[in-house]
């Protein structure tokens, strides 16, 4: 419910908000996060915690109300941003460099820990100009791959100066996000409304399989793949659609459904409970799909607590699938969508959901916390 | 907000003056200075043209010597750029844009409320930043930090003391009665200057006597907080067990004071009724001496009668005239209408400053509001505050509860208008802000379009995921020539950085053909010199895009017929070839490597091109041939004169073969 939510103005136009991973086993639900700000002269790194602990009693600002740990400069738009792992953060930048920042948990610092300069860059990687905005980054420890609008795609590893594999050229448009599908696989999506897989294992510089939009083709700005069912892969597009992707079979998407107005920029399944999807977009909505409710059980969710809540039947092939992101039948298999925040104005720019806790954070200034979102 | 340029001197220099659609060029000219350069001592400083406290804003100087002119360029918002004050900015943009929405569906008293309540969401909104002002300014270090954080505190302060009576007033039109009780609370929340005299004398351990006892019983008599001071008075009492019959007739007064009803329980006249039988027992005890012995407790008394003079000997209690104002009121006319307060308000200042002082600007702009002057509350306060952002929100409101239509400007549109436009320029000429601008001139009717489209071309975009948010904006305003031109930057952008995809990506969004057309001739150039395609994944994924331009489909055909020739389907790739050309897709300039293209084709052992398309090949070959002055000709190495010849001597080979073919095939 909307009242668990609580927001914070922090005078900086959130582009990237990711909470710290748990330790393997770990009980507690997730109380730290890092956030990253865009289009200021001074752009910054910043962790909050949202834990009880050390938290009342502080000018007794209301309790749960995110408290800033530390924060650090950085140079450019943070474009994208992963935990490597519990203490660093990888961070890409609008001017092309990435940098892994540590987080000192015992006396509250950050500092840059390593950094590749111009990781992405436009004709010549010496001159003093040139850098191309890195648009994406994706860790699987200690390997980071990056991708960037100058179509290149990049393989680091934590512990080398040098990266480990550079594909120029890999894409003629603008490389918008990337994920990894394996180990040695990764997935990227491109303005040309393309999803393309790549193995890393292969030397050859050409993806291994394409996929594409039919149409019109509208520019893809995100991806995130099912966490167990490796095959089904979520993108948002610029039109704000949501494609569901089956990539052991054909080209195409297996469902679009109509969702935000304008660019998606995030989608997220829930790591967990992948019956729940998560987007963002810059008509500044959020939403929640939700495929594990099965409405005849459950008619009265239908517009509960004067939240927009609607069902949607979608397209898809297969009905006998596990899956019900790739289920087929409109009338008995349905998803419950429900949009987070009802007064919308400014973009939501990114959102991140680990257990029950949501965190996103918006072009209005201001980021949000829901602790109980499934609980 | 009026602003003076520091270091700018029209006395020195003559001034000229442009405007932009965010900031004022300032510069100074030659004009006027026939006798050469003034001297060395007259130029530089602004001798005595800077009084008072400095409101302007210089972003930048040029540095010159005296002959040199120099260029201010003034920014309009000063407060824009102070970092505490985003949050104000952002939060109150949820506001103003909930209030915009909210349009009018409601009547009446549910109106009436929710109005109040945006005034109140408002108020919170400063007083929230106030609170992180305060907080910052006690943790700083310093001095010159925490001189500029107390200053933002107390304009935020003055800033909610005014609007809370314009709600009040204007919003709200409090009624006789209730007027009375919102104007004490309001006098209640602000005048805490003497709330630290209160909290030390209440937390001693025998606030009775204590040597500020008596202050603060008058503080709580002066501000109508008669519980409170009761309650002290019974600890007094306690410890004077011979007058105990005083402070109990006192303590009965006090409780027995009417008070205006908020709700209908009471009439105005049954309320003065009471009033006038009150005061005529305060009156008595006065008189009898009742309280002779007791100084505290007479003054007390005469307070409670309306006594003037009694009143103002508690001036530094009240700080302020227009504590001042309300005490009398509340103690002389209860009933008060707002129509009347004018006349009190006038006469309560001026008693209060004494002639010696004279009003500050905040004096004038509440005096304007006791008036009922909302047009020259507004006027004052745009001039005495340094921001847009309180005028804007204020008059918005005040719009919102009718209460501003008659007044129309003789330049631009309305006052509202103006005023939202002006903040609205200063958001879009911060680095950040700018997107909040948006929607304040998306509420202003007349101009808002134009002040948006003149800001957003000035957006620098130094990210294509800025450029799309930009785009956006526009889209989703059919701003057509605003999409173009973003397009077209990225495009060419791109272009410069040799990224031929994105940059195609970039026409083919904004729509814009000769771009495209560009582009592609760019590609069929790299084609050329390289024998290959670049970007293979865009170029075979255009789609329907492809119809954008002749070339951009031309281009695809093209590369459609390279790859069924790579796949050997050659009887199509022939037919493609063949009307790229007859159907005059293909430029001019392309038709010879087209034709050699054709080469390879006519040498496959297996018949391909039928007569008849052999012969339209061979006017294809004429046509082009002929198509070439005998000047061209002469230019023409002896390459292109040898392809010719190649394709003359291939053409009619297959001719020859094709004629044999098709006859057997008949004949058989």
């Amino acid at each position: 419910a909307m009242e668990d939510v609580c927001a914070k103005f922090v005078s900086q136009k959130i582009s990237k908000t990711r909470w710290r991973p748990l330790p393997v086993a770990a009980l507690q639900p997730p109380d730290v996060f890092a956030t990253g700000s865009w289009d200021n002269e001074d752009n910054r790194i910043s962790i909050w915690s949202v834990g009880d602990l050390g938290n009342a009693g502080l000018n007794g600002e209301y309790q749960g109300e995110p408290q800033l740990l530390c924060d650090i400069r950085h140079n450019g738009d943070v474009m994208d941003m992963q935990f490597l792992d519990q203490e660093r953060i990888v961070v890409a930048s609008s001017t092309g460099t990435v940098t892994i920042f540590r987080h000192h948990q015992n006396n509250q610092t950050l500092s840059a820990n390593q950094r590749w300069e111009k990781a992405h860059y436009h004709v010549d990687q010496d001159t003093s100009c040139g850098g191309a905005a890195c648009t994406g980054v994706i860790c699987n420890n200690p390997e980071i791959v990056t991708v960037g609008e100058d179509g290149r795609i990049n393989l680091f590893r934590a512990d080398q100066k040098d990266a480990v594999r550079t594909i120029d050229n890999a894409d003629s448009s603008t490389l918008h996000a990337v994920t990894f599908l394996r180990t040695t696989e990764i997935l990227t999506v491109n303005s040309i409304g393309q999803l393309k897989i790549w193995d890393l294992r292969q030397q050859r510089n050409e993806p291994s399989q394409i996929f594409s939009l039919t149409g019109d083709r509208v520019p893809l700005h995100c991806v995130d793949r099912h966490p167990n069912q490796q095959h089904i892969v979520a993108t948002g597009g610029q039109d704000g659609m949501l494609s569901i992707w089956d990539i052991r079979q054909g080209t195409m998407p297996v469902s679009l459904l109509n969702a935000h107005e304008a660019e998606m920029w995030e989608v997220h399944f829930h790591p967990s409970s992948p019956d729940h999807l998560f987007t963002c977009s810059e008509d500044g909505s959020l939403w929640h799909w939700d495929t594990s409710t099965d409405i005849s059980e459950k008619p009265s969710f239908l517009h509960q607590g004067g939240r927009s809540t609607t069902y949607l039947s979608h397209n898809t092939i297969n009905q006998s699938v596990v899956s019900a992101w790739l289920s087929n039948d409109p009338t008995k298999d349905r998803m419950e969508i429900t949009n987070l925040i009802p007064n919308q104005t400014l973009s939501v720019n990114s959102l991140d959901i680990l257990g029950p806790c949501l965190v996103y954070g918006t072009d209005a200034e201001a980021i949000y916390v829901n602790r109980q979102l499934l609980a | 907000p009026s602003q003076v340029v520091p270091g700018a001197d029209p006395s020195a220099r003559q001034l000229c003056f442009a405007w932009g659609p965010a900031e004022v060029l300032v510069c100074e000219t030659l004009f006027g200075r026939r006798g050469g350069s003034p001297s060395r001592g007259e130029s530089g400083s602004g001798r005595g043209l800077l009084p008072g406290p400095l409101t302007g804003c210089v972003a930048g100087t040029g540095e010159g010597g005296p002959s040199s002119s120099r260029l201010f360029v003034v920014r309009r918002d000063q407060d824009i750029y102070i970092q505490t004050l985003r949050k104000l900015f952002n939060e109150s943009h949820g506001i103003f844009i909930g209030l915009q929405r909210s349009e009018e569906e409601l009547a009446g008293k549910s109106r009436k409320a929710q109005l109040i309540q945006v005034s109140k969401n408002y108020r919170s909104v400063i007083r929230a930043c106030m609170e992180d002002m305060h907080q910052a300014a006690i943790s700083t270090r310093d001095p010159a930090l925490h001189s500029q954080y107390s200053t933002q505190v107390s304009i935020l302060s003055a800033m909610e003391l005014i609007w809370n009576l314009c709600e009040i007033l204007f919003v709200e039109a409090a009624a006789a009665g209730p007027l009375l009780l919102r104007l004490l609370d309001w006098v209640r929340l602000h005048v805490c200057d003497v709330d630290n005299m209160v909290r030390e004398v209440l937390s001693s351990e025998n606030p009775s006597k204590h040597e500020l006892f008596w202050n603060v019983v008058d503080i709580f008599v002066l501000q109508g907080r008669m519980d409170e001071a009761r309650h002290l008075l019974s600890k007094e009492a306690s410890a004077n067990p011979t007058s105990v019959n005083m402070y109990k007739i006192l303590d009965d007064l006090m409780k027995k004071m009417p008070v205006p009803s908020l709700g209908n329980t009471q009439t105005l006249t049954e309320m003065e009724l009471k009033w006038q039988h009150w005061h005529e027992e305060c009156q008595r005890y006065l008189q009898d001496g009742t309280f002779a012995s007791n100084s505290h407790m007479e003054s007390i008394c005469k307070i409670l009668l309306g006594d003037e003079d009694a009143i103002l000997e508690k001036k530094e209690l009240m700080t302020t005239w227009y504590h001042f104002l309300v005490t009398r009121l509340l103690y002389s006319h209860p009933t008060v209408k707002p129509m009347e307060l004018r006349f009190y308000a006038q006469a309560c200042m001026d008693l209060f400053l004494g002639g010696e002082n004279s009003p500050e600007p905040l004096d004038t702009i509440l005096m304007a509001a006791f008036e009922f002057e909302m047009h020259q509350v507004i006027k004052e306060c745009s001039i005495a505050l340094s921001n847009w952002w309180f005028v804007a929100h204020l008059t918005d409101l005040l719009d919102h509860c009718k209460l501003l239509q008659s007044h129309n400007l003789y330049f631009g549109s309305n006052m509202r208008e103006f005023l939202l436009l002006e903040y609205a320029s200063g958001l879009f000429s911060h680095h950040s802000l700018w997107q909040l601008g948006v929607d304040y001139f998306d509420h202003c009717p007349e101009y808002g379009r134009v002040y948006l489209e003149l800001h957003i071309e000035r957006i620098p975009l130094n990210t294509e995921q800025k450029a799309l948010k930009v785009l956006r904006i526009c889209e989703q305003r059919q701003m057509h020539e605003q999409v173009r031109s973003i397009c077209k930057i990225m495009a060419m952008k791109a272009l410069r950085n040799n990224r031929l995809g994105s940059a195609l990506s970039w026409s083919i969004r904004a729509k814009d053909a000769a771009f495209a057309t560009l582009i592609s001739d760019r590609f069929l150039k790299d084609y050329c010199e390289r024998g290959c395609f670049s970007d293979l994944d865009l170029i075979d994924n255009l789609g329907p895009s492809m119809l954008l331009s002749d070339r951009l489909t031309f281009l695809g055909k093209y590369r459609e017929f390279h790859r069924l020739y790579g796949e050997k389907r050659f009887s199509e790739a022939a037919k493609l070839l063949l009307m790229l050309m007859t159907a005059h897709i293909a430029p001019c300039s392309f038709w010879m490597t087209l034709l050699t293209d054709a080469l390879p084709l006519l040498e496959q052992k297996e018949v391909i091109f039928s007569a008849e398309q052999t012969y339209e090949l061979m006017r294809c070959l004429e046509d082009l041939t002929a198509g070439k002055s005998d000047k061209q000709k002469l230019q023409d190495d002896d390459v292109e004169t040898m392809k010719v010849e190649m394709l003359r001597l291939a053409l009619a080979r297959n001719l020859a073969r094709v004629i044999v073919k098709e006859g057997t095939l008949e004949g058989s």
